[in-house]
C-alpha cells in the first residue's frame, strides 16, 4: 500500500527540483556518486543533493541525511571515502563506512573533513526527513512529522503534503497536515480561507503566519487575519497565566528545597550556618560523581544519588558541627564568619581537587522535554520533578519532625535545652543529629539542582541569600512557614518578571521583604507560646 | 641654581642606576612574565586555564633556548577574583617583583582597576578577552575582539545569511553587555531594523531561573518575522539559559541564539544535544582544521595531562600576545618597555585559524571573524568566516561619543583618544578609569 505511494512522492520531488534536467540524471545514480554529489555540493546544490538522496530510495539513505544533520558526515582527506562518524570526542575519531555501514575504527581528526551544513540546510533538510516520515506505520511518527512540517511547506512539497491530507487515515495528523498547509497558504499565496482554517490554532508558527497577514495590504485578509489573532489572544491569554503560575511554582520550589535543610539548622537549631550553599554544591557533586561511576545510567545515577548525596552531606555536615560549631554555641557572630569561612574552604577545595570548570550532569532521557498541554502550554518536565521531589522531601521532613523520637527530641531540646537534659535527652547527640538532617537534606536540594543549573564550584553561593531570606520570610523555626515563603517569593518573582524584567524584580522582592520583616520581625509564621521566648 | 645642580645630579643618577641595571640584567636573571589570573573564586572557572597558557608558552619558549639568550620565568599571582585586589597584585608584579611584561585578566572591571597602575609604573599588559572596546591604553596590548570583530559581523551574518529581521539583545547587567547592546542597538537602526524589532533584555549576574525570559522570547518570536538572539550572558548564567531552550522547545532552526561570551570551556559543563545548530562567533575554534590548531591542542593535552581538556579564544589571544610580545623583544634586542611598545606595532605572528596577526598602531590586532555552530560533542562547526581579517577598532564608529576618535600610538599622534573634530587628545584610559571609580 504505502509503495505507490512513495513512487509517486519520488516523481512529485524529482518532477518539483528546480533543476529538471539535473534530477533526471539522478534517477540511475550510483550511491557512491550520490554521496560525492552531497560532498562536492556548493552551499547552491546542497538542496538538490538531498533530495537526489531522499529520492533515491536507498536503504541507508536515511542514515545519511540524519549523520549530515548532525554534522557527522565526513570525507577521509586522503582517499575521499566518505565516513559516518560515530564518535566525534576527543582527537580521534570513530567511522564506519557511509556506504557500507562497515566500522572503520577510529581515525585521527586531521585526516577528516567535514561536510558541512548549516541552519538554513538543516531546515530545509527537516523538512525532507519529515516528508519522509509521513509514510511511517507509527501514528505518533507521522504526527510528530506533521507537526515538524508546521513552517516548513514550500513549493517543492505542497502538493505531496495536499495528497497526504487525503491519503491520512488519522483524523490528529490530519488536522496537523491542514494546518502546516494553511501556514503555507496564507504566507505563500494570501488564501482568505486558510486564514480561517489558523484561526484555532494556539501555535506560535501559526500566529506567526497570521501576524503577516495582518501587515498585508488586502483589507478583506487583514480583518480575517485580525480576527482570528483576537480569537487565539483570548486562549493565549489564559494560558500564559497558567504557565506565569506554574514557572511561579517551579522557582518556588527550588526555594523550599534549598531553604529547607536551612530552616532545620538556622530555624529550629539557631545555627546560621553560611556553608548550607556548599553543603548543596555537595549534593550536586554527588550527582556527578555518581553518573562518572556508573556511565550510560544517568538515571539510574540520578537516582542513586538522592541517598548518596544525602549521605555526603549529612557527613560533611557532621564534620563541620564537630570540628567548629560545636565549640561557638551561643556565639552567633563567631558562627557565621567561622561558617563562612569553611564555605570559602569547601568551594576551594573542590576547585583544587575536581576542577574549576563545571561539571557536565546530564538530564535522563524520561526527565527532558516537556509535557505538552496544548501548542501554547507546555510544562517542562525536569522542573515538574523537581516540584515533587521538594514536596516529597517536605512531607518526609515534616513526619520526621512530628512523629519520631528524634523529631521530638529536637523539639524538646531547641524549647529548653537544660530541661531536656534533665529528662534523660543527650543533648549533644540529637544537635550532631539534627545538624546533620539539615545538612543531608542540603544534599538533596543539590541532587534536584544538578538537573536545573549548572554544577560548578560556585553552586552554593548563588543559593545561600535566597535560603536565608526564604527562611527569614517565613517565620524562623517553622517549616510550613518555609514552604509557604518559597513558593510565595517564587509566584510573586515571576509574576513581576514579564514587565519589571529580572534585575528589578528581585530587587522589588528584597524591598518588599524588608517591609514586611519591620511590620512583622517574625515572619509570616511566628512561633507562638513560651518557646518563642526561650 | 640649586635646581639645576639638583637635576643635573638626577640626571647623573639616573644614567647611572639605567646603566648599572641595564648590565645586570643583561648578564644574568631570567626574564620575569607577570601572570595576573584569578586561580580562585568565582572566575577562577575561566582564567585558570589562561594561567596555564601562559606557562606552557614559557615552557616551550625556554626549551627552545629562551629570549635573548635568557631564560624565561613565569611570576604567578592569585587576585582572587576580586577587581580591588587586581590593583594591588599589578602593583606587586611590576614594583616588586619587576616584571617585564604582564600576561592577564579577564572581566572589564578587572582590566580598569588594573589601568592606573600599569600606567603609571610604565607596564605592559597583554589582555586576551573580547572586551566592550572604547579604550586604548599606551601600556596594554588587547589581543581579544573589540567589537567590530566580533558582535558586528556576527550581526551582518544574522542579517545576510539568515535573514532575520527581529532581534532579542539579551545579557547579564554589566559594562560589557551593556555597551555592546548599545552599539548593537544604533547599528540595527542604522540597516533600518524598526525599534519594536528590537527587544532588549537583561539579567544579573549568575541568573538561573530562565522559564518566563525564554518565554518571552517564545512569544517575541512569534511575530512573523526571522527572529535571533543575540547573547552576550556571561559565564555560569548560561547553562540554565540553554536548558532552559531546549526544554522549551527552542530549537535552532526556529530562533537561533548567537553568543559572544559561549565557548569550548562553557559547552564543557553542557549536554550539548538539545543546543545543535545554535551559533557562536569568536576569532578562533578549536574545531578549526588547521596544522597549528592541531599542534596547540597536542600540545595543550600533553601539558595538562588531560586527554578532555579544550582550549578556547581567549588561550589563542594569549598563544598571538605571546608570540608577538616574543617577536618585538627580539627585534627591540632589549625587554626595555619603551622599546618593546615601539617595537611591537607592526609586527606579525601566526595566529592558529592558518592565518597572520599584526598589532595595529591602536594596541588591537587583526583578527579573522567565525561563526560556529554548536555540535552535539560540544564543539563548534565553522559555518561562515570573514573573507580576511579584520583590524580591531577601539572606538567604535555607532556609539555618539566615540565616533569621532581615534588611538595611534606611533610617534607623531602618541594618543590613545584623539578627536579627530577637535584635534585635541583626551586623557589617558588610565587617568579616566581613575576618574570613573
Amino acid at each position: 500500500m504505502s509503495i505507490p505511494r512513495w513512487l509517486t512522492f519520488f516523481l512529485m520531488v524529482l518532477l518539483m527540483t528546480t533543476a529538471g534536467t539535473v534530477s533526471a540524471q539522478q534517477q540511475d545514480q550510483t550511491p557512491e556518486a550520490l554521496l560525492e554529489q552531497l560532498a562536492d555540493a556548493s552551499p547552491r546544490d546542497t538542496e538538490a543533493a538531498i533530495k537526489a538522496i531522499a529520492t533515491s530510495g536507498h536503504e541507508r539513505a536515511r542514515a545519511w541525511l540524519e549523520a549530515y544533520g548532525n554534522n557527522r558526515i565526513s570525507q577521509v582527506e586522503a582517499t575521499g571515502r566518505i565516513v559516518i562518524v560515530l564518535n566525534n570526542r576527543g582527537r580521534d575519531w570513530e567511522v564506519a563506512d557511509a556506504l557500507t555501514g562497515e566500522n572503520l575504527g577510529e581515525m585521527s581528526r586531521r585526516d577528516l573533513d567535514r561536510i558541512a551544513i548549516n541552519n538554513a540546510v538543516r531546515r530545509q533538510l527537516a523538512g525532507v526527513l519529515a516528508m519522509l516520515d509521513l509514510f511511517a506505520k507509527d501514528v505518533a511518527v507521522r504526527e510528530a512529522a506533521a507537526l515538524d512540517l508546521l513552517g516548513k511547506v514550500d513549493d517543492a512539497i505542497v502538493e505531496e503534503v495536499t495528497a497526504r491530507i487525503e491519503e491520512e487515515p488519522d483524523a490528529g495528523v490530519r488536522n496537523r497536515l491542514e494546518e502546516a498547509l494553511a501556514i503555507y497558504q496564507v504566507e505563500e499565496q494570501g488564501s482568505l480561507d486558510a486564514i480561517e482554517v489558523l484561526s484555532g490554532s494556539l501555535h506560535p508558527r501559526a500566529r506567526a503566519a497570521l501576524n503577516s497577514a495582518v501587515a498585508s495590504e488586502d483589507p478583506a485578509r487583514k480583518a480575517a487575519a485580525e480576527q482570528a489573532l483576537a480569537s487565539i489572544q483570548q486562549k493565549l491569554r489564559l494560558n500564559n497565566a497558567a504557565e506565569t503560575l506554574y514557572f511561579g511554582l517551579s522557582l518556588g520550589s527550588v526555594l523550599v528545597l534549598a531553604a529547607i535543610g536551612l530552616a532545620i539548622t538556622f530555624g529550629v537549631m539557631g545555627v546560621i550556618n553560611m556553608a548550607h550553599g556548599e553543603l548543596i554544591m555537595l549534593g550536586a557533586y554527588t550527582t556527578w560523581g555518581m553518573q562518572q561511576l556508573l556511565p550510560g545510567q544517568p538515571g539510574l545515577a540520578l537516582i542513586l544519588s538522592i541517598p548518596a548525596g544525602f549521605l555526603v552531606a549529612a557527613l560533611a555536615g557532621i564534620a563541620i558541627e564537630r570540628s567548629v560549631i560545636q565549640f561557638l554555641k551561643g556565639r552567633p557572630l563567631e558562627t557565621l564568619l567561622a561558617t563562612f569561612g569553611v564555605s570559602l574552604i569547601l568551594q576551594q577545595l573542590v576547585r583544587t581537587v575536581i576542577s574549576p570548570l563545571n561539571r557536565t550532569v546530564v538530564t535522563p532521557e524520561w526527565m527532558s522535554g516537556s509535557l505538552v498541554i496544548n501548542d501554547a502550554l507546555s510544562l517542562t518536565l525536569n522542573r515538574m520533578y523537581v516540584i515533587g521531589f521538594a514536596l516529597l522531601v517536605f512531607t518526609a521532613l515534616m513526619l520526621i519532625m512530628r512523629r519520631t523520637r528524634l523529631g521530638l527530641e529536637v523539639r524538646a531540646v531547641t524549647q529548653n535545652r537544660a530541661m531536656a537534659r534533665s529528662m534523660g535527652i543527650k543533648a549533644t547527640r540529637v544537635d550532631i543529629m539534627t545538624f546533620a538532617l539539615g545538612s543531608g537534606v542540603a544534599g538533596l536540594a543539590g541532587v534536584a539542582l544538578s538537573q536545573l543549573t549548572n554544577v560548578g564550584p560556585n553552586l552554593g553561593q548563588n543559593y545561600i541569600i535566597d535560603s536565608f531570606m526564604v527562611v527569614v520570610f517565613g517565620g524562623v523555626g517553622n517549616l510550613w512557614g518555609t514552604l509557604v515563603a518559597g513558593l510565595t517569593l517564587g509566584t510573586i518573582n515571576q509574576l513581576l518578571e514579564p514587565w519589571a524584567g529580572a534585575v528589578l524584580a528581585k530587587i522589588i522582592v528584597l524591598v518588599f521583604i524588608i517591609l514586611f520583616i519591620q511590620k512583622r520581625p517574625k515572619g509570616l509564621f511566628p512561633q507562638k507560646g513560651r518557646a518563642a521566648e526561650g | 641654581m640649586t635646581t639645576f645642580k639638583k637635576q643635573l645630579a638626577s640626571v647623573v643618577m639616573a644614567a647611572a642606576m639605567g646603566a648599572g641595571a641595564s648590565v645586570v640584567y643583561a648578564e644574568e636573571g631570567p626574564i620575569k612574565v607577570g601572570v595576573l589570573h584569578s586561580l580562585s573564586g568565582t572566575m577562577a572557572i575561566s582564567e585558570t586555564a589562561l594561567k596555564d597558557t601562559v606557562e606552557m608558552l614559557i615552557e616551550k619558549q625556554n626549551a627552545e633556548g629562551g629570549l635573548l639568550g635568557r631564560e624565561l620565568e613565569a611570576v604567578v599571582v592569585d587576585p582572587a577574583s576580586n577587581w580591588p585586589l587586581f590593583a594591588e597584585k599589578a602593583r606587586e608584579l611590576l614594583a616588586q617583583e619587576e616584571v617585564d611584561v604582564i600576561f592577564g585578566n579577564w572581566t572589564s572591571v578587572s582590566r580598569k582597576s588594573v589601568l592606573p597602575v600599569v600606567e603609571e609604573l610604565n607596564g605592559l599588559l597583554f589582555y586576551p578577552v573580547q572586551y566592550e572596546g572604547e579604550e586604548s591604553s599606551e601600556n596594554v596590548f588587547y589581543t581579544g575582539a573589540a567589537p567590530n570583530q566580533q558582535a558586528i559581523p556576527a550581526v551582518d551574518y544574522l542579517m545576510n545569511e539568515i535573514g532575520v529581521e527581529r532581534w532579542v539583545l539579551a545579557g547579564t547587567d554589566y559594562v560589557y553587555p551593556r555597551t555592546t547592546n548599545k552599539i548593537l542597538e544604533t547599528y540595527l537602526m542604522d540597516q533600518g531594523v524598526a525599534k519594536e524589532d528590537i527587544m532588549i533584555n537583561y539579567t544579573p549576574f549568575g541568573h538561573s531561573d530562565w522559564q518566563n525570559i525564554v518565554s518571552d522570547i517564545k512569544d517575541f518570536g512569534s511575530a512573523g518575522k526571522k527572529t535571533a538572539v543575540v547573547s552576550t550572558i556571561n559565564g555560569d548564567a548560561n547553562v540554565p539559559f540553554y536548558r532552559e531552550l531546549g526544554n522549551q522547545g527552542i530549537s535552532s532552526t526556529d530562533i537561533p541564539v548567537v553568543a559572544f561570551s559561549v565557548g569550548e570551556q562553557e559547552l564543557s559543563g553542557i549536554d550539548t544535544g538539545p543546543l545543535v545548530g545554535h551559533l557562536a562567533a569568536w576569532n578562533y575554534f578549536m574545531s578549526v582544521d588547521s596544522d597549528a590548531n592541531y599542534d596547540f591542542i597536542d600540545e595543550w593535552i600533553e601539558y595538562t595531562g588531560d586527554e578532555t581538556a579544550v582550549t578556547n579564544d581567549p588561550m589563542e589571544a594569549h598563544y598571538i600576545g605571546f608570540n608577538m610580545w616574543v617577536k618585538a623583544v627580539q627585534k627591540a634586542e632589549t625587554t626595555d618597555v619603551d622599546a618593546v611598545k615601539d617595537a611591537i606595532i607592526g609586527v606579525t605572528v601566526p595566529n592558529l585559524t592558518g592565518g597572520y596577526a599584526t598589532m595595529m598602531p591602536n594596541h588591537h590586532i587583526t583578527k579573522p571573524v567565525l561563526i560556529g555552530e554548536i555540535q552535539d560533542n560540544g564543539q563548534f562547526a565553522v559555518v561562515w568566516e570573514t573573507p580576511s581579517t579584520v583590524a580591531g577598532d577601539a572606538w567604535s564608529d555607532y556609539l555618539p561619543g566615540s565616533r569621532d576618535l581615534i588611538a595611534d600610538w606611533r610617534a607623531p599622534m602618541r594618543c590613545g583618544n584623539y578627536n579627530v573634530k577637535e584635534g585635541e587628545c583626551g586623557a589617558s584610559a588610565g587617568e579616566q578609569a581613575k576618574a570613573a571609580e
